[in-house]
């Protein structure tokens, strides 16, 4: 028998705004614990919400991104739920009126290209923190409160591979945006799971497992794999699925029960009335649509016609805004744009594998490396130099700066090599015979005689055309 | 000396001449609710220390006459929370609490000079009709000891009634202002809702909630107003509204000559008869002012206290929430385990009439029952406002009784719910509506001798007409100037 599977995912999103959903408390990571709270936060009595536009703003942003129709009436609902990291026991969220509905992303398995729908997307506050110390529990309320877009795919995934290449595909496009930093390891872009597997041609979808919280593109893999195979293998064996909320373990990469679900959780939905509906006008999403920054596809296209890249460079310097920023950067400041693409796609990525950073936290700057190639283009520096120059600038040095601190210039001054490449041959008059009697190695001798003079230094295009000069003139 | 018989206007005239001080005014506040609270009860804290530490200042400073409020004692229902001064919603689960923050109302009161005397009790978290409901004390009527001042805002009514202050901060999510302004003769308004800032009341069903105000006369209800209302970033259901100067108009000059008044059938239907004849002889009295009055029809009224109930107790059971032991107020201390401190903190710190809305509430909202309850109720909701928007296009004000009877005996009704909940009948569709309304001493009842209070209901932001109506027929009536013998 064979089987298809269904996978439909659920990403959550956290915002970069500077305040959150509903306070104004700010925004940010690292500080101590509630200190980024306020009454609203906390819960307290009498306290009400007021809806931080720029959210909504980022909301409808996504949704154009994402291809979605924006809603043009929309109004919050309250999630019930008792929780101690829940301060006023409901969640602010979307149920009814989500932000934007329908929207769809492209992705490519295999060579492959297949849409994948968007069901829709909610606005909604992200909850505080729980942690357990022995014979205490703490909570944490900075993060209550911090914007999150929730976006539903349709169960139009049918494998793992396409799970993932639809997380890639949708965390490219909303980097791009750059209403958030999207990164899984920070939580900033967080992934739950929905899997049934059928046989081929059933009508009817096959009972559903559910992982929750999984937090790299790799595990979500490993874990529908596994999830995908055991579900056919209990089917097989007459079996049946039960639903349930399941999680990933690492060490085994396979999947473990965590509770089973008796019918669903009642969230006792209901329109929050401490906010007023939202009306969108097609003004407001004209002018956030004006200034939605160009999505990956444009880059690549305008990067292979316009800065004569290949298709595959284009694709990787696109792969993240980070690094595409600072190609196009490091290209304004003068950088030739092929060797400006090979620097990042080689030496600069492998940089940051092996130091597991990403380009922002590095002190490289687009001008610096620009320079940098720029010294290599005119002769200033040698590519065997370059590598060490490429270190100096890895470290936030001035380019030309570095390269002459540390001696790092060649000698291109025909002036300069003149006497040296004469000295040499005075003393090699064998290697002269040599060369006029047509043994090439003679030639190759003398260069290593001059770049030894020189401790390597001499620029090797000159000295080779004064060499050729010289020989010939003796 | 007493509060009666004087207004802020006069109260501000002699301060600013300094004919009193501000120190005179609020001593004289405690020296009454020491004479007198012990058997009204309306009190559930006094803010004597700071009070008369604010009194000294504005004696010190000097009172301009641009200070309407300053040096004026006011008492502030106990679900506005106060900076620093014990807010309890008359609840053991905030016993004790105080909060870190002012309510906008309170805000502005103190920024007007107002002195905040103490806080008045109601039925916990504003639910009940009697202010028996109150886990400390049960409040008494002034004009009869052995009677309810109404309620939510029983503590607020019966405060003003028995002269303790000029004017109670109240609010009123179903009646809980007029009604107990009915009960004790008093002056109640509930603006439309948005009118003033929800900030810092907390919570019992957010989108009929709305503060007001009890005083003792219709023109100190209006300068309250005018110093009250208005539109606060930190409440999204504040309306953008102009806030004109409501007492402005309300002098020798005014009159109601032409005014279109519309009575409601429905509200004249199963109202006691002591009560029924107060208001026919009130509506003669508009009609000799120059008035006309109309019978209309509300049909869907009938239907206001079912729908109000189900959907004020569905948001009650989610704002209610939040009071689970974790972060403020009681926590129960025998506890085990995580469940055992949401389930033993709010089994022990809600009385029995809050669990009753919350169970009520959590039912109409759960899975499989949300259509037949909330959305229903929802729907009920829009037909009773389009009943009044209907009327509201050929008349200027719809007047009725604001109560279906006079105070009735402290425990006479708070074993029945139902019972109790029939008391809202008349009041609970303004709220479903969001519409302003007022209750004006009318007269008292011939059987009992208790007051009767008029309702005056306006359109959406209209309260100015109900001020102008509810002044010429104050001011030609001599209901207001009547007190309770109290101690």
């Amino acid at each position: 028998m064979n089987f298809e599977t269904t996978i439909g995912l659920e990403v959550h999103v956290e915002l970069k705004t500077n305040s959150k959903i509903f306070s104004p408390s700010p925004v940010n990571f690292g500080a101590a614990p509630n200190a980024n709270t306020n009454v609203i936060d906390w819960g307290y009595p009498g306290v009400l919400p007021s809806i931080n536009k720029g959210v909504v703003r980022d909301g409808i942003m996504a949704a154009l991104a994402l291809h979605a129709n924006v809603t043009k009436k929309m109004h919050f609902d309250r999630k019930n739920y008792f929780y101690p990291d829940n301060p006023k026991a409901y969640q602010i969220t979307q149920s009814e009126t989500p932000i934007a509905h329908d929207g769809w992303v492209e992705i490519e398995v295999d060579g492959k290209k297949k849409k994948i729908g968007i069901k829709e997307m909610h606005i909604e506050e992200d909850a505080g923190k729980n942690t357990h110390t022995g014979s205490h529990s703490y909570v944490d309320l900075n993060r209550q409160g911090t914007p999150l877009i929730e976006i539903v795919s349709k169960a139009d995934i049918a494998s793992p591979e396409e799970a993932v290449a639809y997380l890639e595909a949708l965390r490219q496009r909303i980097q791009f945006t750059g209403i958030s930093d999207v990164k899984m390891e920070e939580g900033s872009m967080r992934v739950d799971t929905n899997i049934s597997v059928r046989p081929y041609g059933s009508d009817q979808y096959g009972t559903k497992t559910e992982m929750k919280n999984i937090n790299s593109f790799n595990f979500v893999k490993n874990a529908l794999n596994f999830e995908a195979d055991r579900h056919q293998k209990v089917l097989m064996a007459g079996g049946e699925i039960v639903q349930e909320t399941r999680r990933y373990d690492e060490a085994t990469k396979g999947t473990v029960a965590m509770r089973t679900k008796e019918g669903s959780d009642d969230y006792r939905y209901f329109p929050e009335p401490d906010l007023p509906p939202l009306i969108v006008d097609d003004a407001w999403i004209e002018e956030i649509r004006s200034q939605m920054p160009e999505m990956p596809g444009e880059r690549r296209r305008r990067y292979v016609n316009d800065l004569g890249l290949t298709d595959y460079d284009a694709m990787v310097l696109t792969q993240t805004k980070e690094m595409a920023d600072f190609f196009e950067a490091a290209v304004k400041d003068g950088g030739d744009a092929k060797k400006v693409a090979n620097y990042l796609m080689n030496d600069v990525n492998s940089y940051l594998n092996n130091q597991h950073v990403d380009l922002q936290d590095t002190k490289l700057t687009p001008a610096n490396l620009a320079g940098m190639i720029k010294l290599i283009d005119d002769g200033t520096i040698s590519s065997k130099m370059a590598k060490k120059v490429f270190k100096g600038i890895l470290a936030g040095e001035e380019p030309a700066a570095f390269a002459k601190a540390n001696g790092l210039v060649q000698l291109s001054d025909p002036a300069e090599l003149q006497p040296i490449i004469d000295a040499i041959l005075d003393d090699n008059q064998q290697s002269i015979e040599d060369f006029k009697n047509g043994k090439d190695r003679a030639f190759g001798f003398l260069i290593g005689q001059i770049m030894k003079k020189t401790q390597g230094k001499a620029n090797p295009k000159v000295v080779n055309q004064l060499l050729s000069k010289s020989l010939n003139e003796r | 000396m007493t509060f009666y018989g004087k207004d802020i206007s006069g109260l501000h005239a002699d301060l600013v001449a300094k004919k009193v001080s501000a120190t005179e005014l609020t001593k004289a506040a405690f020296d009454r609710i020491q004479a007198t609270d012990d058997q009204v009860q309306a009190f559930l804290a006094l803010n004597k220390e700071a009070a008369l530490k604010q009194a000294a200042e504005l004696d010190q400073a000097g009172i301009a006459a641009d200070q309407l409020l300053a040096g004026i004692p006011l008492a502030i229902k106990d679900n506005i929370v106060t900076k620093g001064l014990t807010t309890t919603a008359a609840s053991k689960i905030l016993e004790n609490f105080k909060p870190v923050y002012d309510a906008t109302v309170v805000e502005k009161l103190n920024k007007a000079g107002a002195i905040t005397v103490g806080k008045v009790n109601l039925d916990e978290f504003a639910m009940g009709s009697s202010t028996e409901n109150s886990a400390f004390q049960t409040t008494k009527n002034p004009w009869d000891l052995t009677r309810v001042p109404g309620g939510s805002s029983g503590g607020s009514a019966a405060a003003v009634a028995a002269g303790d202050v000029l004017g109670a901060l109240g609010s009123d999510t179903g009646g809980s202002i007029r009604m107990p302004a009915s009960f004790t003769g008093t002056v109640g308004m509930k603006p439309t809702y948005g009118r003033v800032s929800r900030w810092g009341l907390i919570a019992f069903a957010s989108s009929f909630d709305q503060i007001g105000w009890l005083t003792q006369t219709v023109k100190d209800n209006a300068i309250l107003m005018s110093a009250i209302a208005g539109l606060d970033e930190r409440d999204m259901t504040s309306a953008n509204q102009m806030v004109p100067d409501f007492a402005a108009g309300l002098n020798d000059q005014a009159d109601i000559k032409g005014m279109k008044i519309a009575v409601p059938r429905e509200y004249m239907e199963g109202v006691d008869d002591d009560v029924r004849e107060v208001i026919e002889n009130s509506l003669k009295h508009l009609e000799s002012l120059g008035a006309t009055i109309d019978e209309v029809s509300l049909p869907h009224t009938k239907y206001g206290v079912p729908a109000y109930y189900i959907l004020a107790s569905s948001e009650a059971s989610s704002n209610l929430q939040r009071f689970d032991g974790i972060r403020y107020g009681f926590r129960a201390d025998d506890v085990k385990n995580l469940e055992d401190v949401y389930v033993k903190t709010r089994s022990q710190g809600f009385g029995d009439e809050v669990k009753r809305r919350i169970m009520l509430g959590t039912f109409s909202l759960s899975a499989g029952f949300y259509d037949a309850y909330f959305n229903k109720a929802a729907k009920v909701r829009r037909l009773i406002a389009q009943d009044f928007d209907k009327v509201f296009k050929d008349y200027d004000l719809i007047v009725g009784p604001t109560g279906t009877s006079t105070a009735f005996k402290i425990g006479a009704e708070i074993a029945d719910p139902k019972q109790m909940y029939f008391n809202d009948v008349l009041t609970v569709t303004l709220n479903m509506a969001g519409l302003p309304g007022m209750s004006i001493p009318a007269g008292f009842s011939k059987d009992n001798k208790m007051p009767v209070g008029l309702q005056l209901i306006g359109k959406r932001f209209d309260e100015a007409t109900i001020y102008k109506a509810g002044y010429v027929f104050e001011q030609t009536t001599d209901f207001h100037k009547q007190t309770p013998e109290l101690g």
